[in-house]
């Protein structure tokens, strides 16, 4: 990316946006060249962007005929060597499961956007919703590894979308992205930094033909042979040797594989898992939560602190992989641990396996459009005081 | 074996093919082959991109290029992502008609209205052949299946009319038993500007002939020749008479406004020069 042009059309300083828009804006500071996507409330905004932002950087918006379509584009020209995106919402991405799975079979640097939505199904179209937190996880079908980011704020919607192009573009895998219809259309001010400030990673790619020969083994992650050096690579969702080639017969091929594209996150695991923690060295009483359901969580425990609770703050910003050693940690200090989330019960399954059966968990747990507020956290940290 | 000249195109390592006896997909790629040879297209300029299905298997992985075997329906739509960024190379899909027009039918139709320069060879078996011979939206009318026991009583989709109505530059159908005009045709589809598709009409007599008193290749071979009507010729023909008949010929040969280029003018007129 030409930091000069990013310096000039987006001057380093303050800036009021919705949460979707700086989503687009951090993909484009990350180096994004392509993207595909289908309309949908509430990521709309976010093609729009693109669509308006992308050609002035030199980079290409296409509006597919769906979002199969839309990420099905992507995973092509990611395999030409673009930076690739989509954005879409619940319906949508619930679509796109399958060639997500593409993705991670082959090893392709993608970043999916999910501005979750109310549902099931249509459900409540334009409203907010933290819904989709398993479906990120095991959302596309058979063994898999799977990494998810969350923001919950404008200004971390620019950044958590950097950090999903460097860690695709690093573990050469698909990155979701769960934001949710609250932040995405919230407007909030947001500082763009100098690109200077910006780590942007770009993919390994192989430096002779030797290193193209083994696209998908040899490395825990292997270079990238992208398309049109004459590499003559193979790419194939089904079961393939370190080669490329199909070879959906022998059980040991299957099992290397795929135990692989586990290994590449299981290993980096403690560089890739991200989250925030505020009075935790004290807490008695711990809030756990993410996206947007995080702010309200922070106010209601700042509220305890200042009547002399001891309650504590945990936000994950990665939310796949799930800190869950920290968490266990922590849950060995506290009595009791309060999950504030915009569904009837999803973060709190994957807490609930990391802590110990004497520490009493309670979700707060709403649902219908309406986000969580800090009242309602902080009367769920005085009923266990 | 050693001899067949085309050979060098392909990846002899992965050789022998998986096709049955008389599959007319080995037709269909040395046709292929021959094409690329006769343009004199270096295969490092070539992406091949294709589905689920035995027709997706024809180019993928035997064809020797960059080969990008999709999830089943979806090539078109990742091949726009390819051509999007590698414009210079030729972006060709080879899959089956289940795949392209069944189950990833609205992707053939936008990319044909987009008018994207890829170049599509559809091959059409009328069957889902790879699962073992199901009905397909171009199975002929009161044909059997597995899925079909008492006849089909859907019609079939004519996948080269819809695909010239859609938009496309290009659009021919030949069978089989018509390897010079198919040839003609694929070079014409790779070096076309926009949207090109050549349906192959192509022979299944494992799946599709056995069950309709096709039992073997040649016979579906006759059957192709016996059956087939020249564009020219099915023009003065009511669609009763065309009813059960192979219209064979160029539906269309225009130029188009090409998706990519226009994709690459927006850029032109506004990219920001820094300097």
């Amino acid at each position: 990316m030409n930091r000069s042009v990013l310096r000039k059309l987006y001057p380093k300083g303050n800036y009021f946006m919705q949460g979707d828009e700086a989503i687009a804006y951090g993909a484009i500071f990350a180096g994004c060249k392509f993207y595909a996507g289908y309309p949908i409330t509430p990521a709309s905004e976010i093609a729009e962007t693109m669509a308006r932002e992308l050609p002035k950087v030199g980079g290409y918006y296409v509006q597919m005929e769906d979002e199969i379509g839309s990420i099905a584009a992507i995973i092509g020209a990611s395999w030409t060597g673009l930076k690739s995106m989509t954005a879409t919402s619940g319906p949508g991405f619930s679509l796109m499961q399958e060639n997500i799975g593409y993705a991670i079979m082959t090893e392709t640097p993608i970043v999916v956007v999910d501005v979750q939505r109310s549902g099931p199904s249509t459900g409540q179209a334009t409203k907010g919703a933290q819904g989709d937190f398993f479906q990120a996880r095991w959302g596309t079908h058979g063994d898999h590894p799977a990494i998810a980011i969350s923001p919950s704020s404008v200004e971390e919607c620019f950044w958590t979308t950097i950090d999903a192009f460097n860690l695709s573009e690093k573990f050469r895998m698909p990155i979701i992205i769960l934001a949710d219809g609250i932040i995405g259309h919230m407007r909030e001010q947001i500082r763009i930094p100098d690109p200077e400030e910006v780590e942007v990673i770009e993919r390994r790619l192989p430096q002779n033909e030797e290193e193209a020969k083994l696209p998908f083994g040899g490395d825990l992650i292997p270079p990238m042979p992208i398309f049109g050096r004459g590499y003559f690579t193979h790419v194939t969702g089904s079961t393939h040797k370190e080669t490329g080639m199909r070879d959906v017969y022998t059980p040991s091929v299957h099992d290397k594989l795929v135990r692989r594209l586990h290994e590449k996150i299981e290993k980096h695991k403690k560089e890739i898992v991200k989250w925030e923690e505020k009075f935790t060295d004290d807490a008695e009483i711990l809030v756990v939560s993410w996206g947007v359901s995080a702010k309200p969580s922070l106010c209601a425990v700042l509220r305890a602190r200042s009547e002399g609770i001891k309650a504590g703050f945990f936000r994950l910003k990665t939310v796949h992989p799930f800190p869950s050693e920290r968490i266990s940690k922590l849950s060995k200090k506290v009595r009791a641990i309060i999950v504030p989330e915009m569904n009837l019960g999803q973060l709190i399954i994957e807490v609930q396996r990391f802590v110990n059966d004497d520490v009493r968990l309670i979700g707060v747990n709403k649902i219908g459009g309406v986000p969580i507020t800090s009242e309602e956290v902080y009367n769920a940290i005085k009923e266990v005081v | 074996m050693s001899k067949y000249r085309m050979l060098k195109y392909l990846r002899q390592e992965v050789l022998p093919t998986t096709m049955c006896l008389g599959c007319g997909g080995g037709t269909v790629l040395n046709i292929f082959a021959n094409a690329v040879d006769e343009l004199g297209i270096d295969p490092k300029d070539l992406v091949m991109v294709s589905g689920i299905g035995c027709s997706a298997w024809i180019p993928s992985p035997y064809f020797k290029a960059d080969t990008l075997h999709t999830t089943h329906g979806r090539p078109i739509a990742f091949a726009t992502g390819i051509k999007v960024g590698l414009p210079d190379k030729y972006v060709v899909v080879i899959s089956g008609d289940g795949d392209l027009a069944g189950i990833g039918g609205n992707h053939l139709l936008h990319a044909a209205r987009r008018n994207i320069d890829i170049a599509v060879i559809l091959v059409n078996n009328f069957i889902h052949g790879m699962t073992g011979g199901q009905v397909a939206p171009t199975t002929p009318f009161g044909a059997k299946t597995t899925t079909t026991p008492y006849g089909n009583i859907e019609h079939p989709l004519n996948i080269s009319e819809t695909v010239a109505a859609a938009g496309a530059s290009y659009v021919a159908r030949w069978t089989t038993a018509n390897p010079f005009m198919l040839l003609k045709s694929i070079k014409k589809a790779l070096t076309k500007k926009g949207f090109a598709l050549v349906e192959v009409i192509s022979q299944c007599p494992v799946q599709f002939g056995q069950r309709n008193k096709l039992r073997s290749a040649p016979d579906m071979l006759r059957w192709f020749l016996k059956n087939s009507v020249p564009l020219k010729k099915a023009m003065k023909m009511s669609p009763e008479e065309l009813e059960g008949k192979i219209v064979i010929g160029e539906f269309i040969d225009r130029e188009r406004v090409e998706f990519v280029e226009e994709l690459n003018k927006i850029i032109r007129g506004v990219y920001v020069n820094a300097d």
